[in-house]
């Protein structure tokens, strides 16, 4: 049965898609300087439509909110027919991460009012369809709860970045391109094939239940039979037994999904795409590389590895944890070493993300709520983080550090700015980053399946994050400027850049003040994925 | 007493309407011969044209025979089989071969070697073409093949009838020659093939196959035997005509040599003729050929295998290619190894029918995509055959915009990016290897759909993300081609983004 009912989160996932068919509809050399108004219009009212939503979104309900579901097609698989259905809706994880995408994308298009990657490269209409088919692709990740269609979204944000990065980047855009694209789909077609198994054995395609059809996840948490749904023959289930991790097919089923998104969060060692797309990506790229594309993978290893594998889950939890711990420390280290600041910048987020995966595979509810406000608190920062670097760029031309200095001085209101969000990076209480990372590490210290060294070497992460960071506001805002600039109106903020600094502040202080808004919000879901690992 | 049937009787007897269609297209051409005799030089246009008329008759007659409520038909005695498959591959065919007329009438006339033969032999091949979706009998495999055949062999080698002495001329002579001495013998395999089967069943038509080889197969006999080497033989002349390694050696050189529309035409219609015949013989004949009880039809294995070379052998050597016609070859290479999953899968009991259909939609993408990706190469192409190399498209997306969309949405729905026709080909061909249990084979499948992406990639990095140091060629006038691009654009899309319409269409297939 379906619920066919229009619903709040497919007109917001759709909002996108009519700017882009304005953009379409336009011509890009006579109506030039009104494409980006378009662009960024579409988003700020997709990002209030979102915000509709999250009025709507009763946090106190364990259900999906906001539902609909429209069969879409069937698939012939043998004797079984198994359906494809339209089917989206929100949890607490997916609303906090579609306001976290619709918030993030006007900030994005902001950053590309002054950019003159333009003058140079021109195609500005392609650039904002792009942005736009980006913005639909992401958000139909986090709300889609059809394997099938979850896939689609999936792939289909590989091809705008690859376009935003090859067209619009530096100069070793096309190498960066290239294996951005290679590197995510040999990681993603593997998930293919292992959506189709899910798929063969459920027969649906649907991870949740709705209108009276069971999804995927219910058959697996309910299996009455012996083993577990996936191996009814499984020799032992609780992963004691040495041969789950590599011979039972529902560990393999749990590494094809894991793999997909090890890539893109990337956890360490699948991270080597990371730093060249981000150094090659125009500003608006990296800020949503950054921001939103790389919390797809958390995002998925938390909606799809935790909910449909558990037991595989725990088998491998400590494995994957320790990867996230090597990935905040080598992130970490790396990113101290770096004299261009947005490869430092760029590495630092596989630091950052590595905190997300510890809090996921701590396997309790604060390590859950941690690492979820974590994926957000990354996006804000680093977004920000990227905003920063691509200004100075706009402006000096130049990503070498040591070409930078003195530029608090000239430019006072940009120091403080840049202060406040390497600030909350870093997680100083009474930010954002704090928050995040406390409670990711406060999930750590009493997971029933991590150690204390997790803890330890996690907090080290912290301390590392704070010495990469200061090296590079020390280096590129304080001391002597170095190199000024021939015109002295460029020391000025534009409005545009004011603009898109202002949420990103006010973004840092809320959630680090009055963090409760936010786990209240992920407080239901979490826990429903939480309980599934009380041992 | 023998009494002759009047043609009223004969007609109600042998079912001859249920293959109107091919039949149709069939007389059409033959009046095409008479309206090209008398058209005359100054109204040459006459033959594509009533040639297309033809073609939209034969899809109208397509449509009107083949309600899928009806079921089956026999028709000439047991010869011709009118089912869905038939009408579903009759409509892509026929589809086909309207973009490559649509193609071919903008080339001709560029190269200076405007026939009204031409229109007449591309027809008769897919009249073949469909007479073969259509056999039922080893005995009409064989000749509707080699009515497919035969005119690919002349067209391929249209290109010398102007006998300039061009490398043109040279090489699309010689790949007609090639095409003419390797297809014969693959015929040979085919005959010597069917011979054996019928030696060992005493039949050549396939629903009696079916009955005697159960008698024949797993006993010790001599019977055996030769219904097993006789389904080899089958394999290797079927492999041939669809291009899978180890059979493939023509390929590139023919597409290669043979003019634009002519490679494009025969990299769709030649596989599907040969693919729905290899369907035929090995799911509906011999899905009985089962060894030891319990396990899968011998040719399983060897299906697999052949995918497993094929995909590997046609992505791989793609890579190294310069030049678009030969990427393209290797390309048409390797989606055969795709189809040839879905033939694989095929042996699995209760996976018959859902890898029969996946088989088709995967056949209905790639028609839509090659036709326009080839149709793109064609419009680049300069009339000395120069500037068809992966450098010669840099910065085609300045020049000409619109031509780079169309074919970075080909390159995408080759590549099986969602969204595209192609995606959902692969989806479904994947399904049913899962469904199959053949994991390994899905998993090198997908595995090198990535390496498909880099050499389909990088011709989109060339047109999109390189800019042109020369100037951009003068574009040369084309109107009939871009008409095939759009076509062939619509397929891609409409396919690609509303899944469930190909699905649909092949929801009645069944050869079991």
């Amino acid at each position: 049965m379906d619920v066919t009912g229009l619903s709040l989160t497919t007109i917001t996932l759709f909002l996108p898609v009519v700017g882009l068919f304005i953009l379409l509809l336009m011509n890009g050399e006579t109506q030039k300087s009104s494409l980006k108004w378009v662009a960024f219009a579409t988003s700020v009212v997709t990002f209030l439509a979102s915000l509709l939503m999250w009025v709507n979104f009763d946090p106190a309900s364990a259900e999906l909110q906001m539902v609909q579901r429209n069969t879409w097609a069937e698939v012939s698989l043998g004797d079984s027919v198994i359906n494809i259905s339209y089917f989206v809706g929100v949890d607490g994880i997916s609303m906090l991460l579609v306001l976290l995408t619709t918030f993030i994308m006007p900030i994005a298009i902001l950053g590309s009012f002054g950019s003159n990657i333009f003058e140079e490269r021109g195609r500005e209409k392609l650039y904002y369809i792009f942005l736009m088919l980006l913005e639909w692709a992401m958000l139909g990740v986090f709300v889609v709860h059809d394997l099938i269609i979850f896939y689609v979204f999936w792939e289909v944000t590989l091809v705008p970045m690859y376009f935003l990065i090859g067209i619009w980047g530096a100069e070793e855009r096309i190498y960066a391109a290239v294996k951005f694209f290679l590197y995510t789909m040999a990681g993603s077609i593997l998930m293919l094939i292992a959506i189709l198994y899910v798929g063969n054995r459920a027969g649906t395609f649907s991870t949740y239940s709705a209108g009276g059809d069971i999804g995927v996840i219910e058959r697996v948490h309910n299996w009455q039979g012996e083993g577990t749904y996936w191996d009814a023959l499984a020799p032992d289930a609780d992963g004691e037994d040495e041969s789950f991790l590599f011979d039972s097919v529902e560990s393999l089923l749990f590494l094809g999904f894991l793999i997909a998104f090890a890539i893109k969060v990337p956890i360490f060692p699948f991270h080597s795409w990371l730093p060249d797309a981000h150094v090659q990506a125009p500003t608006a790229g990296s800020v949503i590389l950054a921001g939103v594309l790389l919390k797809m993978g958390t995002y998925g290893i938390v909606r799809f590895n935790l909910n449909l594998f558990p037991e595989a889950t725990v088998a491998w939890a400590p494995t994957i944890a320790f990867l996230g711990v090597v990935g905040i420390i080598y992130g970490a280290w790396v990113s101290y070493a770096q004299d261009n600041v947005k490869k430092l910048v760029a590495y630092s987020s596989v630091s950052h993300l590595g905190f997300v995966v510890l809090g996921i595979f701590a396997l309790n509810a604060q390590g859950l709520q941690g690492a979820t406000l974590q994926m957000v608190n990354h996006g804000i920062s680093t977004g920000g983080l990227f905003l920063i670097v691509g200004m100075l760029y706009e402006r000096w031309h130049t990503k070498e550090m040591a070409d930078y200095g003195g530029i608090w001085k000239i430019m006072p209101l940009f120091g403080a700015i840049s202060l406040v969000i390497s600030l909350s990076s870093m997680g100083l209480p009474g930010l954002n980053g704090f928050i995040g990372e406390f409670t990711i590490l406060l999930g750590s210290l009493g997971s029933d399946y991590l150690g204390f060294a997790f803890t330890l070497f996690g907090t080290l992460g912290v301390i590392l994050a704070a010495i990469y960071l200061l090296k590079m506001f020390q280096h590129v805002f304080m001391g002597e400027l170095k190199k000024p600039l021939a015109n002295e109106d460029d020391y000025k903020l534009r409005w545009y850049e004011k603009a898109a600094y202002i949420p990103i502040i006010i973004m840092c202080f809320w959630i680090g003040l009055q963090p409760i808004v936010f786990f209240n919000m992920l407080d239901v879901s979490v826990d429903s994925i939480a309980a599934l690992f009380v041992s | 007493m023998f009494e002759a049937p009047t043609i009223a009787e004969f007609l109600a007897d042998s079912n001859l309407a249920s293959t109107l269609p091919a039949t149709l297209l069939l007389a059409w051409t033959l009046l095409l011969v008479l309206v090209d005799l008398f058209a005359g030089e100054e109204r040459e246009h006459w033959t594509p044209i009533f040639a297309g008329i033809g073609l939209v008759l034969s899809f109208l007659a397509t449509l009107f025979v083949y309600a899928p409520a009806e079921g089956e038909q026999i028709a000439l005695y047991g010869m011709f089989i009118a089912d869905a498959f038939t009408g579903f591959l009759n409509m892509v065919i026929l589809v086909a071969t309207l973009i490559a007329i649509l193609m071919s009438w903008d080339y001709l006339k560029r190269a200076g070697v405007h026939r009204g033969e031409y229109y007449i032999l591309t027809l008769l091949s897919s009249a073949g073409a469909m007479f073969m979706v259509a056999a039922n009998d080893l005995i009409a495999v064989f000749v509707a093949l080699e009515l497919l055949s035969i005119p690919l062999y002349i067209l391929a080698a249209f290109r010398s009838i102007k006998n300039d002495g061009s490398d043109l001329a040279l090489k699309s002579e010689e790949s007609g020659m090639k095409y003419f001495i390797l297809g014969a013998f693959s015929s040979a395999f085919l005959v010597f093939g069917a011979a054996l089967v019928y030696g060992a069943t005493g039949s050549t038509n396939i629903p009696q196959i079916v009955q005697t080889a159960q008698l024949v197969v797993g006993g010790a006999t001599t019977a055996s035997f030769y219904l097993l080497v006789g389904t080899a033989l089958l394999i290797v002349g079927l492999g041939f005509k669809v291009a899978v390694v180890p059979f493939h050696m023509w390929t590139p050189d023919v597409y290669e040599g043979a003019p634009t529309p002519v490679t494009a035409l025969m990299s769709v219609t030649a596989k599907i003729g040969g693919f729905a015949a290899l369907l035929r013989v090995l799911v509906t004949a011999l899905s009985v050929l089962v060894l030891t009880e319990g396990d899968a039809p011998a040719w399983q294995a060897t299906a697999t295998l052949i995918a497993i070379l094929t995909l590997i052998l046609g992505n791989f050597v793609a890579i190294a290619q310069r030049s678009l016609k030969r990427l393209l070859a290797y390309s048409s290479i390797a989606h055969a190894g795709y189809i040839m999953v879905a033939v694989a899968a095929a042996g699995s009991a209760g996976v018959i029918d859902a890898a029969t259909q996946s088989a088709l939609v995967y056949i209905l993408a790639y028609m839509f995509t090659n036709l326009g990706a080839f149709a793109v190469v064609m419009t680049i192409e300069r009339e000395d055959g120069s500037g068809g190399n992966i450098d010669d498209i840099t910065g085609l997306a300045r020049s000409r915009p619109l031509l780079a969309m169309a074919m970075t949405i080909f390159m995408l729905s080759l590549t099986g990016i969602p969204l595209t026709a192609g995606f959902v080909g692969k989806f479904m061909v994947f399904a049913s290897a899962v469904q199959a249990g053949l994991f390994g084979l899905a998993i090198i499948g997908v595995l090198t759909s990535v390496v498909s992406a880099f050499y389909y990639m990088r011709v989109v990095v060339n047109m999109y993300l390189r800019d042109s140091s020369a100037d951009a060629q003068p574009a040369l006038e084309t109107p009939y081609v871009r008409w095939a691009i759009n076509i062939a654009l619509a397929g891609t899309l409409v396919f690609g983004i509303f899944y469930p319409l190909a699905t649909n269409l092949v929801s009645m297939v069944s050869i079991a």
